[in-house]
């Protein structure tokens, strides 16, 4: 962790955060898209998924200025153990036991990258 | 829209999200090749107000989000007959897609840690990708 500050992993932890609430929006917006343009448009829920991943952004450029990239990069992936509960807790959807092995395996593989960047 | 149980046509539903978000994953490796030379064209000493300006004027970072953008709007089209929990995690194909990116394009060295890595990630995405159709 040599040359990451810790304001570093906070603001990319924050934004993997942030970002799970996206993919959240993007989802249940993307359900209820319509044929038009202006349907897609007055879409606040595809809005507000888009306006979160947005600041995430801002939140992950402010976290890489410093630091490694082999330390922060797989941070953002934690996105994706968030957005997994989201979609137990606000959709519904099941958690199967493939998806817990993969996601697991997923994230092995993101930290040896990790490594491997070093 | 209708919410039927699991038919073959769901299925073959599904599978096309799959690959569409997969599609994603490589557009999205290409922004990040392009952000992170965005970002360290920033200087350690930006604020927030100063990155999210660079977003639109600094043209390698407003390239890399553009490209963001159309991802976005391809995973947009593979949620709306996906499950999200199923769909997200295989957007860790993007870490693979950038680390053969830097080996070809910036040199990198391929080591032991990366093609396990790699390994590791393709299959775990593998299993999504059964689960997706079983």
């Amino acid at each position: 962790m040599n040359g990451t500050p810790w304001s570093s992993v906070g603001w990319v932890l924050a934004a993997s955060f942030v970002g799970s609430f996206g993919a959240l929006f993007l989802k249940i917006g993307a359900g209820k898209l319509g044929k038009s343009i202006a349907s897609v448009a007055t879409n606040w829920r595809l809005m507000l998924g888009i306006a979160f991943y947005l600041f995430s952004s801002v939140l992950f450029v402010m976290g890489v200025r410093k630091g490694e990239l082999s330390v922060l990069y797989p941070m953002v992936s934690l996105g994706s153990v968030w957005t997994l509960f989201w979609a137990r807790l606000v959709l519904g959807e099941p958690l199967t036991r493939p998806k817990f092995v993969a996601l697991g395996m997923i994230l092995c593989g993101i930290a040896l990258l990790g490594l491997g960047t070093r | 829209m209708s919410t039927s149980p699991v038919s073959s046509n769901d299925e073959a539903q599904q599978r096309r999200s799959f690959i569409l978000v997969v599609c994603c994953t490589i557009i999205g490796a290409a922004a990040q090749v392009l952000i992170k030379k965005g970002a360290d064209g920033l200087g350690s000493n930006a604020t927030v107000v100063q990155a999210a300006l660079a977003m639109l004027f600094n043209p390698p970072l407003f390239a890399g989000y553009a490209m963001y953008g159309v991802s976005t709007v391809l995973l947009v089209l593979a949620l709306r007959h996906g499950q999200l929990s199923l769909l997200y995690p295989v957007f860790a194909m993007t870490y693979v897609w950038v680390t053969i990116l830097s080996v070809l394009i910036f040199h990198d060295s391929m080591n032991g840690f990366k093609l396990a890595g790699i390994a590791t990630i393709v299959g775990g995405i593998a299993v999504l990708g059964k689960g997706s159709s079983a």
